[in-house]
């Protein structure tokens, strides 16, 4: 018989045992280090090329490196570890499948394009909660070059970036999930469902994804009780000015007020001065953003209560080439100081 | 004065078709297929040469004379060989730029690594 | 709320592109590329005999153009400011070779680059030729040359 007592409503889980981020580490590139929050992430490359041959080996060295650094900040081993999720966006995963191999912990390899933080992190709630698991990390990779070389174009092409295009964040984010520590805990998870409204433009991913965040959002607050204001701060991964923009407009189509708890990390990521379009984006932007400004402010009891909702456009190369819309996927983690 | 004429015309083909990007879902790669179409078209119909005379490098350069450049290259061949001339005359203009695109991109790729 | 409704949303949502200030920017900076192709044109015309040399010469010079500036890294940025005015000339297609043979040399020289080298520039050169036939083809036909 399937005990439910961890479930409310449609999609949210609940974690009664409070597992916290026990320790954890972020890792940013040049760019993000000369943005505005600077100073909130543990370490900013010089170089992002790390002096490897390929970018796609910098971005793996870069995961390595958070993973080392995060489990050193918990005087921990890998043999400490039960579970290793991770996912990126690169094709088969391949950053966290070959990080993976120095860690030597099972791995359970997931992938929800930019939400793929987010999703590990609830599936660590999830084996915690469940017993499956005394400490699982979690951690997640992007960089700029990798993401445009799959995603877009040679570097050097003659494009003329919009004003909707986003940034893939150079960076990379670790954290262990336990029951140890006074970090801040995970209370609730509310997995996302894929949402697809049409959208096609490519270029205006934050458009796409708006829904999707709407949805999981509105679902969150319907299964717990809550209203937006129950929470200090509500953080959304890498929307962008554009993606941003949208969300409120359907969150205020449905008179929903305490939207001005509402930030985005992609949107925070980078200052205007860079030029950087609608913001940042990748895996990392709301793993860094997330273990970086906001786990600083719990952390310093600026803020008490916090959602986090990253969301992911689910496309492919091939899908776009294609012609198909793209689908979007967003998950929220409510965190408590 | 024949300067200014290439400087305008390139430039105006330019911007109409900045003006199509900005305004319609046509990427690019859209566009510049359709340009170096025209150009083909323009030259069979003998429009392109009088255009060429007029504009000069404004005509040659902006990827419509490439097209033109593949459709007279052809035209020229098959008026000498015959229907191999028909396929031989593709690259009689257009050939030495793509051989040497070709090398000085290898070259360059030895050289240089792509930067942000 | 409906798919269909969200999407008019966005579009009226969506920021406006700078209509005059990009065709600006596109018509400078192609002119500028085509006066430099002028200079070469006039160049190639004395050198040369026929004028298909003079033209072919010309083609050349500017692909050089642009695979230089490709290299130095250079070209990416002046097509954010000129759009369509560094898309469209030659110096372009110039471009597309290049940025591809520089980016897949990480994958190799053979497979890497040696397959993916005219993977941007692959419809330029495809659509020219089948245009290019059809058009000739049609012209020696209906003038008899065939």
């Amino acid at each position: 018989m399937a005990r439910l007592e961890n479930r409310l409503g449609k999609q949210t889980v609940t974690f009664t045992s409070r597992p916290r981020i026990h320790c954890s580490y972020t890792i940013v590139g040049p760019s993000e280090g000369n943005g505005p929050h600077a100073l909130e992430f543990q370490e900013i490359l010089q170089d992002d090329m790390l002096h490897q041959k390929t970018p796609e080996q910098a971005e793996r060295l870069m995961l390595e490196m958070a993973i080392e650094k995060a489990l050193a900040a918990g005087q921990l081993k890998a043999d400490d570890l039960h579970f290793f999720v991770a996912g990126d966006l690169l094709n088969q995963i391949i950053t966290s499948t070959f990080a993976a191999r120095s860690c030597g912990v099972p791995f359970l390899g997931v992938y929800g394009a930019c939400s793929t933080f987010l999703e590990a992190m609830g599936l660590a709630g999830v084996l915690l909660q469940g017993g499956f698991a005394t400490r699982v990390l979690v951690a997640t990779a992007s960089h700029y070059q990798t993401a445009e070389r799959q995603f877009r174009y040679p570097l050097e092409l003659n494009v003329q970036h919009t004003e909707t295009n986003q940034h893939t964040v150079t960076g990379a984010a670790a954290a262990v999930i336990s029951h140890e520590g006074d970090g801040p805990s995970l209370t609730h998870a509310t997995f996302g469902t894929v949402v697809d409204w049409g959208m096609k433009n490519v270029f205006d991913m934050g458009s796409a994804m708006a829904p999707a965040a709407f949805n999981t959002i509105k679902q969150h607050l319907e299964d717990t009780g809550r209203n937006l204001e129950d929470y200090d701060l509500i953080l959304t991964g890498d929307l962008g000015r554009q993606g941003s923009k949208m969300l409120r407009i359907l969150l205020q189509k449905e008179n929903y007020t305490g939207l001005d708890r509402l930030e985005d990390g992609g949107a925070q990521i980078y200052s205007h001065r860079q030029k950087i379009g609608a913001g940042g984006s990748g895996t990392a932007c709301v793993a860094v953003m997330t273990l970086g400004y906001l786990l600083n402010k719990l952390k310093t009891g600026r803020i008490r209560r916090a959602l986090v909702i990253a969301t992911g456009a689910l496309l492919s190369t091939v899908s776009a080439a294609q012609g198909e819309s793209i689908p979007c996927i967003a998950h929220a983690i409510s965190l408590e100081g | 004065m024949q300067y200014l004429i290439a400087f305008v015309t390139g430039g105006l083909i330019c911007a109409l078709a900045q003006i199509i990007l900005d305004t319609t879902n046509l990427k690019a790669a859209h566009i510049l297929v359709a340009l170096v179409c025209l150009g083909a078209l323009l030259n069979g119909v003998g429009l392109y040469e009088p255009f060429q005379k007029f504009a000069g490098a404004g005509a040659l350069v902006p990827v419509l004379g490439f097209g033109s450049s593949i459709t007279k290259g052809m035209l020229a061949e098959a008026e000498r060989l015959g229907w191999e001339g028909l396929f031989t005359g593709a690259f009689e203009i257009t050939g030495l730029g793509l051989a040497a695109s070709v090398v000085f991109s290898s070259l360059t790729a030895l050289l240089r690594q792509p930067k942000k | 709320m409906q798919p269909e409704e969200y999407q008019q949303l966005v579009l009226h949502n969506s920021p406006r592109r700078p209509l005059v200030k990009n065709a600006i920017m596109a018509f400078l900076t192609g002119g500028l590329f085509c006066l430099l192709g002028q200079v070469f044109l006039d160049i190639a015309t004395i050198i040369e005999r026929t004028e298909m040399e003079a033209a072919a010469v010309t083609l050349a010079a500017m692909i050089l153009v642009g695979t230089i500036l490709t290299g130095l890294g250079v070209y990416d940025e002046i097509a954010e400011i000129g759009g369509a005015g560094a898309a469209v000339p030659i110096t372009g297609f110039a471009n597309t070779v290049t940025s591809a043979a520089m980016e897949f040399r990480r994958e190799g020289f053979l497979t890497g680059m040696g397959s993916k080298i005219f993977i941007i520039a692959g419809p330029v050169i495809v659509y020219g030729i089948l245009s290019g036939f059809i058009v000739a083809l049609t012209k020696a036909l209906l003038t008899g040359l065939l």
